[in-house]
């Protein structure tokens, strides 16, 4: 026996909001976020960024995910012709995936930015650069944040 | 007015690439996080930055509450005549903040 | 010299027995401390700097820079209140006594951001605990609560920052709980914090019930705890996981 499509549909899909239902009640600061690649792909409209000629220098091994420095560095000689117009900083598992994006230029003189970032759990990060001729490329780390016992309560 | 500490050299060669490094003080909340009455904390980050040097923008930065407290940035910019720097950074619930500085260059 | 040599290597043996929590941090926690520029409890100083003038400090104490030392010497012995004051406490009391208003509440920015910045001008120096007997109970009491088992976990301060130093707690290892950078910057609080923060942590980490903000006994375990790391380097504003 089958039931006609619509219905069915309706039905899975009652199912399917009444879990994402109790998701939210069970974790109402983890609404639904888009993926590390959905992320990349909306900064650079769908582009597949090149990896290589980016560093993501973050430590491997995290003690605390509050302040964790992290410097992205993008190989440009920054002239007028062949510069880097954007860097962008995305996450795996945080709330949100964006971190931070910078807009820079040949007068900056160096593709090269530094800031300290909040980690909720261990996670893959992924830097990508928009270069003046349209390209993307990327780089990638995975960090480990550790377990602390003497958290605040 | 938030604190700040910017800093950056106060001379420079025509043509030197500078390192330029900025803290403010900003609690950089993210809107997910539950107080002790368990209700969430509003987001109250700042979402942008700017560095404009003889009212050219060479660097800017848009943020998210990824952000750490207290927010740092480090970024260079080419020392091409001497001239004012305006740092400014703007964020939620109207919040803006301009510093200047200015660089001599040689 | 000869005869001084196995003296000074004693001391020095004496000296690196003990070890600032600064030790065993990452190494990107460490330069976040050893660069001014980079160490966000600078914004606590900066704005002590600014509070120095503007509440009045230095109208009796000239530039800050004659503070130097002072840090270093506290808690010390307070005739008024016949025990020990803590430098946060000898702060609040001036502002009460001489300037005749309210002393910013403890653990408010402003008051952390002076004590950030009065701590800042002993950077670098040894800690030296007065030699005052009139200090010797409250610092008897401070070793006590030190060595008392405490909460639901039944743990004294010593069980884990004597016996247990060293060794880790989940992912996080185990400092001496030498007091040598407060206030300072906690990557944990995403903020500045004082002694006293510290150790209510620690209290409510065992399942005990903290001390109020400004309690004797909080003062009695900085005066042990100043004495115990007595000659360690004073490192205000530190930074700390």
């Amino acid at each position: 026996m089958s039931l006609p499509s619509c219905l069915r549909s309706g039905i899975e899909r009652r199912a399917l909001g009444a879990g994402l239902l109790a998701v939210a009640l069970l974790r109402p600061a983890r609404a639904e976020r888009p993926g590390l690649r959905e992320a990349v792909l909306g900064f650079t409209g769908g582009a597949e960024p090149a990896e290589g000629g980016v560093t993501l220098d973050i430590p491997p091994l995290v003690e605390n995910g509050n302040t964790v420095p992290v410097t992205i560095a993008v190989e440009s000689p920054m002239t007028e012709e062949a510069h880097v117009r954007r860097i962008a900083l995305f996450n795996e598992r945080n709330p949100q995936p964006h971190v931070v994006t910078a807009r820079l230029g040949p007068r900056a003189g160096r593709a090269r930015l530094s800031t300290r970032m909040r980690l909720a759990t261990s996670q893959r990060l992924v830097a990508v650069a928009e270069m003046s001729d349209g390209s993307f490329r990327s780089a990638n780390a995975d960090v480990i944040v550790t377990l602390a016992a003497c958290v605040e309560s | 007015m938030a604190r700040v500490l910017i800093n950056l050299p106060r001379t420079a060669r025509r043509g030197e690439v500078v390192e330029i490094r900025t803290l403010i003080q900003h609690v950089m909340e993210t809107g997910y996080r539950p107080g002790a009455d368990g209700v969430v904390a509003p987001r109250d980050i700042i979402t942008g930055f700017t560095c404009v040097y003889n009212n050219e923008e060479v660097f800017a930065a848009e943020l998210a509450p990824a952000i750490a407290a207290n927010p740092f940035l480090s970024f260079s910019l080419v020392a091409a005549e001497s001239g004012i720097l305006a740092f400014t950074w703007t964020g939620d619930n109207g919040f803006e903040q301009t510093e200047t500085r200015s660089l001599t260059v040689t | 010299m000869r005869r001084l040599l196995p003296l000074l290597l004693l001391l020095g043996a004496v000296a690196e027995a003990r070890e600032s929590g600064f030790a065993l941090m990452s190494p990107e926690t460490q330069a976040m401390q050893r660069d001014d520029d980079a160490n966000p409890a600078m914004l606590w100083v900066e704005e002590g700097r600014a509070l120095w003038e503007s509440a009045g400090c230095s109208g009796c104490h000239g530039d800050v820079a004659g503070m130097r030392g002072v840090a270093a010497r506290y808690p010390a012995f307070d005739a008024a209140g016949g025990g020990p004051v803590d430098l946060a406490g000898r702060i609040a009391q001036c502002q009460e006594a001489r300037q005749h208003r309210m002393p910013f509440a403890r653990e408010s920015g402003e008051a952390l951001a002076l004590a950030a910045l009065v701590g800042l001008q002993s950077r670098g120096m040894p800690i030296s605990p007065p030699e005052d007997p009139r200090l010797a109970p409250a610092l008897a009491r401070g070793e006590a609560l030190y060595r008392e088992r405490r909460g639901q976990l039944d743990l004294s301060c010593g069980q884990c920052h004597d016996e247990n130093a060293g060794r880790r707690l989940a992912g996080s290892p185990i400092p001496e709980a030498h007091p040598t950078g407060y206030p300072l910057y906690r990557l944990e609080w995403q903020g500045m914090g004082s002694l006293q923060r510290r150790l209510r942590n620690c209290m409510t980490g065992v399942r005990s019930e903290p001390y109020a903000y400004g309690a004797p006994e909080y003062v009695a375990i900085e005066l042990f705890l100043m004495r115990r790391a007595a000659g360690m380097a004073l490192e205000t504003p530190a930074v700390r996981p």
